[in-house]
């Protein structure tokens, strides 16, 4: 047991429920969820959930008990081989806590949510018996997540990584026989593989810098955190940057960071739950909780860190523009989600540590908060859709008892035409329908663009202030990344709560119930209130001490007014902006993006989100395909088929068979002698026979001779 | 007292008159006649060798006479399956010329 002898008070002993309280859950639905109900298969789920954030509060108030004393709770050994002693033991300090807090926190307000939004979600695609499969996976999820942020080791947090990669293809390919309108054909299921295929890529870099570290750091291989720290301290300094580096493509991978990022747009063909729990607030911010995991290795080498400073930085503005040029709520706030992981890992990159992870808090707020809001925008616009088109067609109200079969014949969409009711053009005017999600949409907003009071303001000056200290080229990206932020977030709330409405179904659309909305208000106080976790005046950096005890103690840097002016004063004149193109004069039905015009070119690639996915295919993609046509058809089919398979080894075995063995040993040889003894027997015993004449006299006569030759052999002799 | 050459010449004879029986005879009744008289001089071979090597050695000898009975409990039950042989072919072919029960002919 590596159990610490001084902390032996708290509740360390309940570590392991973190990940099992949510199997549980999950075998639970597993096995009797098809006899239960929705209602308490959602709340076995969301109880097992609940769970696992009681043992995180209970951890975290025992690690705060033991002045954050790092606690490790081993539970099974894995495998021991060797030098390579790989145990399940769990981490409890501030920081796998802290994680631990947000994953379950902000996990079982999504399981609370999910109730509401699958119940509608599985009748809208005529699928009820799916409701019990969803909840399987977010458990399972949850259970994964679990196991990364609380590993003790390397592998542990792989194990976790590899688990959560799995459960977001799962979810993204939840509805996998349709695309996101509904309508039967392979889109997200291609999406789903294309999450796991990038996500690949990435975790092959990771697994290239377990390699490493195996081969170069210590010579315990147990991959502990410590132990490879310790190790790292005497290794020569190239091997550090080439782990740093590598682990940074997973990190890339994980956290959709350029140039990997290009699977989290495709991700939003998940229900949008998982878009919130999975693709915004917390998997992806696995690869950012590694690198502040890995804060010795990667303090160590400042190259390192200005790569993935300068990688997140880019990202952050990248993904930015494309956002602007969206139509698709999700869309947006997909790229959005890119771009505040490209602020988190700039942030880790640079050192801030616990800026990173303060941004990651209050982003899984309040991003969390507006993704469930869009879902709950989505759900209205189809609730709004399906009534009135019931209403419009009384005649064809039998067809949506179709079944599944036929849908697939015409498409899913009941109503003839396709809706999307995920496409800002198609909205407008939705504060008065829907005004809770209105206002909780308002306050998500506010958070991301960063203005004060919200939490995003606290986080995201933190790391500008940061970066504008060290790093200037970072604060230069970041800021514009910001305003930029503040833009297309504007203009998502110009188009989709103002002005009027461009569809039939957002002019009735419904308002989501409770179950949906109670929770959106649990987030939009933690985005409102959430920046109290570390304000930057003295005596409150309560984030940056606790966390202390896991990083070292980091000095808390005091409010700069100048930076924090000037990313306020940004987002306020985006804002405004914004107003002026899409909330003065209101987008009407069918109208071209106002910014179309001014913008040109730029506005078409930031439609297009840069043609990136055509320079993966023009690049990767398509001479892949190529290289396997070329191998499938010269080498493998007329190469290795025709020519070798065919030609010289089916010619020499026939060649061998027909004239060797069969002509010459077997017909010559084999059957020549066997017909040879047979014809030889035949004319023996032709000869033979004609002594049996069947006279018992010359039977006699033949013995009676034959003693008389032996009497005369032996008289004789 | 008559010398063993005797015995074994007229056992030749016998033995001769009985397979030349056997050969040229066709009913199988005189047939088993000659092959009794085949067996007897190997009979009187036996019992006479068997005495004469009695006196030789001075010390009483029943060999011969032994296996002479044997040989009549072996001709005994040979005449006796024999003859119930015939009897059950002439039953069925009405005839027992030897020349003609020649069916087992390669």
């Amino acid at each position: 047991m590596h159990l610490s002898e001084t902390a032996s008070s708290g509740f360390f002993f309940l570590a392991p429920w973190l990940v099992f309280a949510p199997l549980a859950g999950l075998l639970i639905n597993a096995i009797f969820g098809r006899r239960f109900s929705e209602r308490t298969v959602g709340t076995i789920a969301s109880l097992a959930s609940g769970a696992a954030f009681v043992v995180s509060v209970l951890l975290a108030y025992s690690v705060s008990l033991n002045h954050g004393e790092v606690m490790r709770w081993r539970l099974a050994e894995w495998i021991h081989i060797g030098a390579l002693n790989l145990d399940w033991t769990f981490r409890i300090d501030s920081l796998s806590t802290t994680m631990m807090l947000v994953v379950s926190g902000v996990g079982t307000l999504i399981h609370i949510y999910a109730i509401g939004y699958m119940h509608e979600d599985v009748r809208f695609k005529h699928e009820e018996g799916r409701f019990n499969r969803f909840f399987i996976y977010l458990n399972l999820f949850i259970a994964a997540m679990m196991i990364l942020v609380s590993g003790d080791s390397y592998m542990m947090l792989f194990v976790g990584w590899e688990g959560v990669g799995l459960c977001s293809f799962l979810l993204i390919g939840f509805w996998y026989e349709f695309d996101t309108l509904g309508r039967s054909s392979w889109a997200n299921s291609n999406a789903a593989k294309k999450a796991f295929i990038v996500n690949r890529v990435g975790d092959f870099g990771f697994l290239i810098a377990g390699f490493l570290m195996f081969w170069y750091l210590g010579d315990s291989h147990s991959f502990q955190f410590d132990a490879v720290f310790e190790a790292a301290r005497t290794a020569p300094k190239e091997i550090i940057i080439a782990i740093t580096l590598f682990m940074l493509i997973g990190v890339a991978g994980k956290s959709a960071q350029i140039p990997l990022y290009i699977w989290l747009p495709d991700a939003m063909a998940g229900p949008t739950p998982v878009s919130a729990l999975i693709h915004a607030a917390t998997m992806v911010t696995a690869g950012v909780y590694l690198i502040t995991r890995s804060a010795p290795l990667y303090s160590s080498v400042p190259e390192a860190q200005y790569i993935v400073a300068m990688v997140g930085a880019i990202t952050a503005l990248f993904a930015a523009t494309i956002a602007v040029g969206q139509y698709d709520i999700k869309k947006v706030l997909a790229y959005s989600t890119i771009s505040q992981l490209g602020f988190m890992v700039a942030a880790v990159g640079m050192g801030a540590y616990v800026a990173g992870m303060f941004h990651l808090m209050t982003h899984a707020f309040f991003k969390a908060l507006l993704f469930l809001a869009a879902g709950s925008v989505i759900l209205g616009l189809e609730r709004g859709h399906h009534a009135h088109a019931h209403h419009a067609a009384h005649d064809e109200k039998p067809k949506a008892k179709k079944t599944k079969k036929e849908e697939h014949g015409h498409g899913g969409e009941d109503h003839g035409e396709v809706f999307d009711p995920g496409d800002m053009r198609n909205m407008g005017g939705l504060r008065k329908t829907m005004p809770v999600t209105f206002w909780l949409y308002i306050i998500g907003t506010l958070a991301l663009a960063g203005i004060f009071p919200f939490a995003g303001f606290w986080s995201k000056d933190e790391i500008l202030l940061d970066a504008s200290l060290h790093y200037p080229v970072v604060y230069w990206l970041l800021t514009i990344a910001a305003f930029f932020t503040a833009f297309y977030m504007g203009r998502q709330i110009w188009m989709v709560f103002f002005g009027e409405a461009r569809s039939d179904a957002a002019k009735h659309a419904e308002e989501s119930p409770k179950v949906m909305t109670v929770p959106l208000m649990v987030l939009a106080v933690l985005s409102v209130a959430g920046g109290a976790l570390n304000l930057p005046f003295e005596g409150f950096h309560n984030l940056g001490h606790w966390l202390g005890h896991t990083l070292g103690e980091v000095e808390g840097l005091p409010l700069n007014l100048q930076v924090a002016g000037i990313s306020t004063a940004l987002a306020l004149i985006a804002i405004l902006i914004s107003w002026f193109i899409y909330g003065r004069n209101s987008l009407k039905a069918g109208q071209v993006d106002p910014l179309k015009k001014p913008l040109g070119f730029v506005f078409t690639g930031m439609e297009n989100k840069w043609f990136v996915d055509e320079g993966y295919f023009a690049l990767i993609i398509n001479p892949f395909k190529k290289a396997s046509a070329f191998l499938a058809d010269v080498i493998d089919w007329r190469f290795w088929h025709d020519f070798v398979h065919e030609t010289i080894i089916l010619g020499a075995y026939n060649w061998i068979s027909n004239i060797a063995l069969n002509e010459y040993t077997d017909q010559k040889g084999i059957d020549a002698f066997a017909n040879w003894l047979g014809s030889a027997t035949q004319w023996i015993s032709g000869i033979m026979r004609k002594i049996q004449n069947g006279f018992v006299r010359s039977y006699a006569l033949s013995v009676l001779m034959g003693v008389v030759l032996i009497l005369g052999y032996l008289i004789f002799k | 007292m008559i010398p063993v050459n005797y015995y074994v010449a007229l056992s030749a004879v016998l033995f001769s008159i009985g397979a030349l029986g056997v050969l040229i005879r066709r009913n199988p009744l005189i047939i088993f006649m000659s092959i009794e008289l085949m067996l007897n001089a190997a009979n009187l071979a036996f019992v006479a060798f068997g005495r004469s090597f009695e006196i030789q050695s001075g010390q009483p000898f029943f060999g011969g006479q032994i296996f002479v009975f044997f040989v009549i409990a072996v001709a005994a039950a040979e005449v006796a399956v024999g003859l119930a042989l015939i009897v059950e072919i002439f039953k069925t072919k009405k005839n027992i010329n030897i020349d003609e029960l020649n069916s087992l002919k390669g």
